[in-house]
């Protein structure tokens, strides 16, 4: 329990990529004065929306890192509903190539489980597994045919690798903004309503239940969802789950203010369904935070609610965001939030989890949970700004970030 | 009236503008304030010269995105009659056509200094965007299916004088209450004012979170003072969507006819109607209906508004909850 702040005195020694056992001496070294700040296993996103290949104005491999080691992530995983879409080994090997250059923190990237994500044919998930691809995902839209679905499920099971599952039912969700509620009532949004987003979690774990596949529900939103995850794990199907910073912290009132960038998708939901998402994130049900970093251009979140696109940054404020929002008011511990930023996902997706301990890979990352800033006022790393939180103030801040032993961000 | 907008592009020290974007902003003092400048312009009006002197030397942009003849002709001659110079840009035939985004048409039109921009535009928020950069007195004439704050006022105004005092006046909404700005506003603005509203009409046209009784009772319309028809708006049916089975079956179970209405009933609609199918062609003709009285009262309503917002005082500062996250 070294990220326990009273432990006056301690010392950790790292050589190369490796924590070491701090009775190991070292003779030439740096020393980071590190008193009253918080030595955290280093923090994973299994959720980020890099834009590349085909919208490097909005994010690269290295702008997207940067900003992740920023926030405090030493590895990152990355959604491939990109342009084109990560659906071929020729792409996705170009990706990992690129990646090991640029990117400032690891990236695993996950790769299409339809061809073109048209919900048509299955990608070849065997030579996609065997270049590199995390997990299979056609996050963006959704699977909408059940029987592809399943075709998913069973072939994926031979590449041993898990389904990111965006669950939506698009004749529910179709031409909807916002969350349908009294806020969407009173202002006259088109409603996307809860029930699209459980009707295909529902779906989806009965089928996962039924071909004994894998699944991961990503960004869950509504109490439905939660509750259906939660039936479906205690029957056994394997099966797990994330929440998002915005969808713990903000509701659809949040929507009253019409700024674009508190527009995504799902959307943000009503307070009960917040509470839940809170409850399931406390007990383990959901064990994974994803930031569902999504960079859209200046130009085109400056424009009406209805016609901005989906989607906001996360990276370089998750933690501040959960720590002001849910540590801060005593609604999180610290503990369960890092375990669910960093262990959780890791475990979800079979990567190493960081660990501060002798012997482990250093993926550090050291907290200031004094410190308070205001979102916006130091210029991004990402390259997009349609942040949820541009002009709050929050409280904790990442002031060193190692990965794989070296030193991402300070 | 009037929302003040703190804007992050100017200087904090910029006097914040007033503006009408939503009945939301405003309070009881200030549609009565507005109704009686209405009232006042409509003895102006009975003048053998029309034409006020009140504005002159301002300038009045209306931006036009949607469609419309009630709204923008009022406006328009709103205007002139409190001699401001006007200029009506129409989505069509600009370079809304080429594509440019509603922010850089609003900068361009703002180069010239405008007092007032009227705007219509089919999406939510739309005269927000206006409001925050440009420099000028923003009046939303309909945002998509959000507001549209100078129909409720001049509903308001033609209830007031047909009825005199509205406290516990019992109206009753009717129609496509899901796609309908004007019902949005109108619920708000009757909470204002003390006018009980139900709401009547199919299912999914209905939305159940609205603050009002709500009904898929035709019957119901039997206890109210008045009878608001709303439009159907097949612009805003998808294809395929199912809202209601048919026209024909919308028209024989929640149409407005002489026979549904009791005697004395007064009968109002926001335009344009479709006759025979939301309202009988005789219901829209009788001398229960206000329809033609709420068109005047739209001009001198508007005239209140532009005079309002460029001659108002300040008003109590609110910020744009915009940033308010926490």
């Amino acid at each position: 329990m070294l990220w326990q702040k009273d432990l006056p005195g301690a010392n950790v020694v790292i050589r190369g990529a490796r924590v070491l056992d701090p009775a190991e001496g070292i003779d030439e070294h740096r020393v980071v004065a590190a008193e009253g700040l918080v030595l955290a296993p280093a923090l994973v996103d299994p959720h980020v929306h890099l834009r590349t290949p085909g919208r490097e104005d909005e994010e690269t491999l290295a702008s997207g890192t940067a900003a992740a080691a920023a926030g405090g992530y030493c590895a990152i995983l990355a959604m491939p509903n990109t342009d084109p879409v990560v659906d071929s080994a020729a792409t996705l090997g170009a990706l990992v190539d690129a990646a090991r250059r640029e990117a400032e923190v690891p990236v695993g990237f996950l790769a299409a489980i339809t061809r073109g994500q048209r919900g048509e044919e299955l990608t070849e998930m065997g030579e996609l597994a065997d270049t590199g691809a995390v997990a299979f995902s056609d996050d963006g839209v959704p699977v909408a045919s059940a029987g592809l679905m399943r075709r998913a499920l069973q072939y994926a099971s031979s590449t041993d690798r898990a389904l990111a599952l965006h669950c939506e039912e698009p004749t529910l969700s179709r031409g909807g903004h916002v969350h349908e509620g009294r806020v969407a009532a009173e202002l006259g949004f088109a409603g996307y309503p809860s029930v699209a987003e459980s009707v295909a979690v529902e779906r989806d774990l009965a089928l996962a239940g039924y071909e004994r596949g894998r699944v991961h529900v990503l960004h869950l939103s509504a109490a439905a969802s939660v509750e259906a995850l939660r039936r479906a794990r205690e029957a056994g199907v394997a099966a797990s789950g994330e929440a998002t910073p915005h969808h713990l912290v903000l509701t659809d009132d949040a929507v009253r203010s019409l700024d674009p960038n508190v527009k995504m998708n799902p959307p943000l939901r009503a307070e009960q369904d917040r509470l839940t998402l809170l409850d399931a994130l406390r007990d383990g049900t959901i064990e994974a935070i994803a930031t569902d970093h999504a960079p859209h251009a200046a130009h085109e979140k400056d424009v009406p609610f209805e016609a901005a696109p989906f989607g906001v940054t996360g990276l370089e404020t998750a933690f501040a965001a959960l720590y002001t929002h849910l540590v801060g008011p005593g609604l999180l511990s610290l503990e369960t939030l890092l375990e669910r930023m960093s262990a959780g996902p890791a475990r979800i997706f079979g990567l190493e989890r960081p660990r501060v301990a002798a012997g482990a890979c250093a993926n550090l990352v050291l907290l200031d949970l004094e410190r308070e800033w205001t979102v916006g006022e130091q210029p991004f790393r990402s390259r997009s700004g349609n942040s949820w939180l541009l002009g709050s103030t929050l409280t904790g801040a990442v002031q060193m970030t190692l990965a794989g032993g070296k030193v991402a961000f300070e | 009236m009037i929302r003040l907008v703190t804007d992050d592009l100017r200087p904090p020290t910029t006097p914040p503008k007033r503006h009408l974007l939503s009945v939301a902003d405003l309070t009881r003092d200030d549609v009565d304030r507005l109704l009686g400048i209405a009232r006042t312009f409509a003895a102006s009006l009975e003048r053998h010269v029309k034409k006020l002197p009140t504005l002159k030397g301002h300038l009045v942009v209306n931006l036009f995105y949607e469609s419309s003849t009630r709204t923008s002709s009022s406006f328009e001659l709103a205007a002139k009659r409190l001699s401001a110079d006007t200029l009506t840009v129409k989505s069509t035939g600009s370079s809304v056509d080429k594509g440019e985004s509603l922010k850089d048409t609003a900068l361009t039109l703002g180069a010239y200094d405008p007092d007032v921009i009227v705007i219509r535009h089919p999406q939510i928020g739309s005269p927000q965007l206006v409001a925050q950069v440009t420099d000028a007195h923003v009046v939303n004439a309909g945002d998509g299916k959000h507001q549209h704050p100078t129909q409720a006022l001049l509903d308001l105004y033609t209830l007031r004088e047909e009825l005199g005092e509205l406290e516990g006046v019992h109206v009753a909404i009717v129609g496509d209450v899901l796609h309908s700005r004007v019902a949005r506003s109108l619920l708000q603005a009757f909470a204002l004012v003390g006018v009980r509203a139900t709401l009547v009409g199919p299912p999914a046209l209905l939305p159940r979170e609205l603050p009002a009784e709500a009904t898929t009772d035709i019957e119901a319309i039997r206890d109210a003072d008045v009878v608001y028809v709303l439009r159907m708006q097949n612009e805003r049916m998808e294809p395929g969507a199912n809202f209601v089975p048919s026209l024909r079956e919308y028209t024989a179970r929640w149409g407005i006819t002489p026979e549904r209405l009791r005697p004395g009933q007064k009968v109002m609609h926001p335009g344009p109607m479709n006759r025979g199918v939301e309202i009988d062609p005789r219901v829209a003709d009788s001398p229960d209906s206000l329809i033609t009285r709420q068109v005047r009262s739209g001009l001198v309503v508007r005239m209140a508004v532009l005079y309002d917002v460029l001659t108002g005082g300040p008003v109590g500062v609110q910020a744009l909850a915009a940033a308010e996250v926490a």
